[in-house]
């Protein structure tokens, strides 16, 4: 179910500006692999690069290879919206549809690739929603809009929404950041259950959160403003945080700059 | 001029000398009464004049007041209130008086006889008579007009906010803005050289709804591409990172979310239409008679009945009444329109409720 992906030299631009460069890395399936380093590195730009979701921004393009599971993703040929089902994605900021309802949020996946009959659609939001520890809080309100949530059920109401059409990696874009510590605690307890059945890449500014959620990491440097992000190093989270293998990175997670 | 109440200047820097609640109302009322002492003692005949002068008074004399008492900064936010609120009136007061002599006028032979017969039989000078046939054929002269130009202009727009890039962009956007110029005389004669000098169609309610949708359809343009936009990109990201088809996201996603908006254009766009007199009056040519094909022979519209009422009446009081009355129930149509259009913008308005 879940998948491996393997980038090798990843550059990406937008229009004329480079905003990362030759990146390669292995995302091991059925873990969690944690991003971080200073804004504007290009981790997001990175993720986004998973699922084809770059070059919606106008002028963003890829050059350079992604496998997932052996198959590339910007091979010839590959259709950008089946990439999509298979890497699904959380954003940074809570961002439910607001026209619909809860249920009609979880379902909006499945209904709007145009299949599923109601009592099959009725299963997939329930195991869906109880995937992202929400159902007890909206089982009796499935029919009330999606935007009347608060900011941490809105974001797990997102998470549902992304594991609802079964992809088999999910990329969350600092899912916490707009959120408070409680909301967070949940959040990250689900990003525990759910490696279990995804591969899951997470970006994050919070390093105490790297360090909780995250099997590996990898830390993302600029050498300098206007130059194109770098992969400084990926190992397992815990030698990042004890003993990185590069200076850089030690000095990022002690604080010492960034 | 009233004496505002002076508080003590010395309590302390946070504190300084306030005009009373009831100042400004009291200036004003002040403002008038001299306006008014004015105006009888110099025979001033007009009104206009009283209420300019009072408005005048009003304004120097909150500022002089308020600069003395207050201090120049206070003085300056008054100036300010008080130049917002009477421009606020000057705009209200032509439109109030508008609507009120419409209706005063109009109401005399407003009844189910006038809405539901035509002037068949009827000499312009002669009461009776009524605007079916006109209502009819603004009906659905402005009804045809909608149908061409609301699709063309809501796909024009989800074009341009959704997959425009470029040159035709540019080119697209710059044509939209010069079709917002054309006066409707020119798409009138427009359509006239075409359709009916050139191509021999003769006169119909068809020929004007092709110059109405071309005054349409920029309106319909901007306004729906205004709302598109204000659809958030995360939103259409969000669907798109579900696997969802660009397609599929702007018509399940981008256009429930902005149809409220949308939907409120298309009114305010129909409601422009719905007066223009010049293109009817060169393609639709007016009849009568009841006709309710609009593809074949002229056909009334209300506009049209309106200005023909006044110019074939030589002075008769009935005609004039007509026009009036037609005038009272073509602003009725309008506004029945915008009232629609803001229940369908606030029946569809994303929900926030909790």
């Amino acid at each position: 179910m879940a998948k491996r992906i393997d980038v090798s030299g990843l550059t990406a631009y937008y229009g004329s500006h480079k905003a990362i460069e030759d990146i390669s890395m292995t995302v091991e399936p059925r873990s969690v692999t944690a991003f971080i380093g200073p804004s504007g590195c290009g981790k997001s730009t990175f993720l986004r690069t998973l699922n084809r979701m770059h070059e919606v921004t106008p002028g963003g393009r890829v050059e350079g290879k992604v496998l997932l599971d052996d198959e590339d993703l910007y091979g010839t040929g590959v259709d950008p919206v089946s990439v999509r089902r298979e890497v699904g994605m959380v954003f940074q900021r809570p961002n439910p549809f607001p026209t619909m309802s809860i249920f009609d949020n979880v379902a909006a996946g499945l209904r709007l690739n145009g299949t599923h009959r109601k009592s099959e659609l009725n299963d997939i939001v329930e195991r869906s929603l109880k995937g992202a520890n929400l159902w007890n809080e909206v089982k009796d309100r499935l029919n009330k809009p999606g935007s009347g949530l608060s900011g941490g059920q809105q974001q797990r109401l997102c998470i549902a929404r992304a594991i609802a059409v079964e992809p088999k990696v999910l990329l969350m874009d600092e899912p916490c950041s707009a959120l408070d510590p409680i909301s967070t605690l949940a959040i990250e307890d689900l990003i525990g259950e759910l490696k279990e059945r995804f591969t899951i890449v997470i970006v994050t500014h919070n390093m105490q959160q790297a360090a909780r959620v995250s099997d590996r990491t990898a830390f993302f440097n600029l050498s300098a403003v206007g130059q194109p992000g770098r992969l400084i190093e990926i190992d397992d989270t815990e030698r990042i945080f004890s003993n990185p293998s590069v200076q850089a990175t030690e000095d990022y997670i002690s604080g010492r700059f960034g | 001029m009233t004496t505002p109440a002076v508080t003590d200047k010395s309590a302390g820097s946070l504190h300084g000398a306030r005009l009373p609640k009831w100042f400004p109302v009291a200036a004003v009322a002040g403002s008038l009464v001299v306006a008014v002492a004015i105006g009888l003692g110099a025979g001033l005949q007009s009104r206009v004049q009283w209420g300019l002068i009072a408005a005048v008074l009003a304004v120097l004399s909150t500022y002089v007041v308020a600069a003395r008492v207050e201090g120049r900064r206070q003085a300056r936010d008054r100036i300010a209130t008080s130049l917002v609120w009477v421009c606020f009136l000057v705009a209200v007061i032509p439109l109030a008086s508008l609507i009120w002599a419409t209706v005063k006028r109009g109401v005399k032979v407003l009844d189910g006889y006038f809405l539901s017969h035509s002037m068949a039989g009827v000499a312009d000078t002669q009461p009776g008579g009524g605007i079916y046939h006109a209502l009819l054929g603004t009906l659905e002269q402005v009804g045809l007009a909608t149908l061409i130009a609301v699709p063309i202009g809501v796909l024009t727009a989800i074009y341009l906010v959704e997959y425009g890039r470029g040159r035709l962009a540019r080119a697209v956007t710059f044509f939209v803005d010069v079709m917002t110029g054309i006066p409707s005389i020119v798409a009138g004669l427009f359509v006239l050289s075409f359709w009916i000098l050139i191509l021999q169609m003769g006169y119909s309610g068809f020929a004007g709804s092709l110059a109405l949708s071309i005054l349409m359809m920029p309106v319909v343009v901007r306004s729906t591409e205004e709302m598109l936009k204000l659809v958030p990109n995360e939103l259409r990201e969000a669907s798109l990172a579900l696997g969802v088809p660009k397609w599929r996201t702007i018509l399940k996603v981008v256009l429930p979310t902005s149809i409220g908006g949308i939907v409120t254009g298309v009114m305010l766009a129909i409601a422009r239409i719905t007066g223009e007199t010049a293109p009817v009056l060169l393609l639709v040519w007016g009849t009568n008679f009841i006709n309710t094909n609009p593809f074949q022979d002229p056909q009334g519209s209300l506009p049209l009945y309106i200005y023909q009422q006044y110019a074939n009446s030589s002075g008769s009081g009935a005609a004039y009444d007509r026009a009036w009355a037609a005038a009272l129930t073509l602003i009725a149509f309008v506004m029945i329109l915008n009232l629609v259009a803001r229940g369908i913008a606030r029946w569809k308005a994303p929900k926030t409720g909790r």
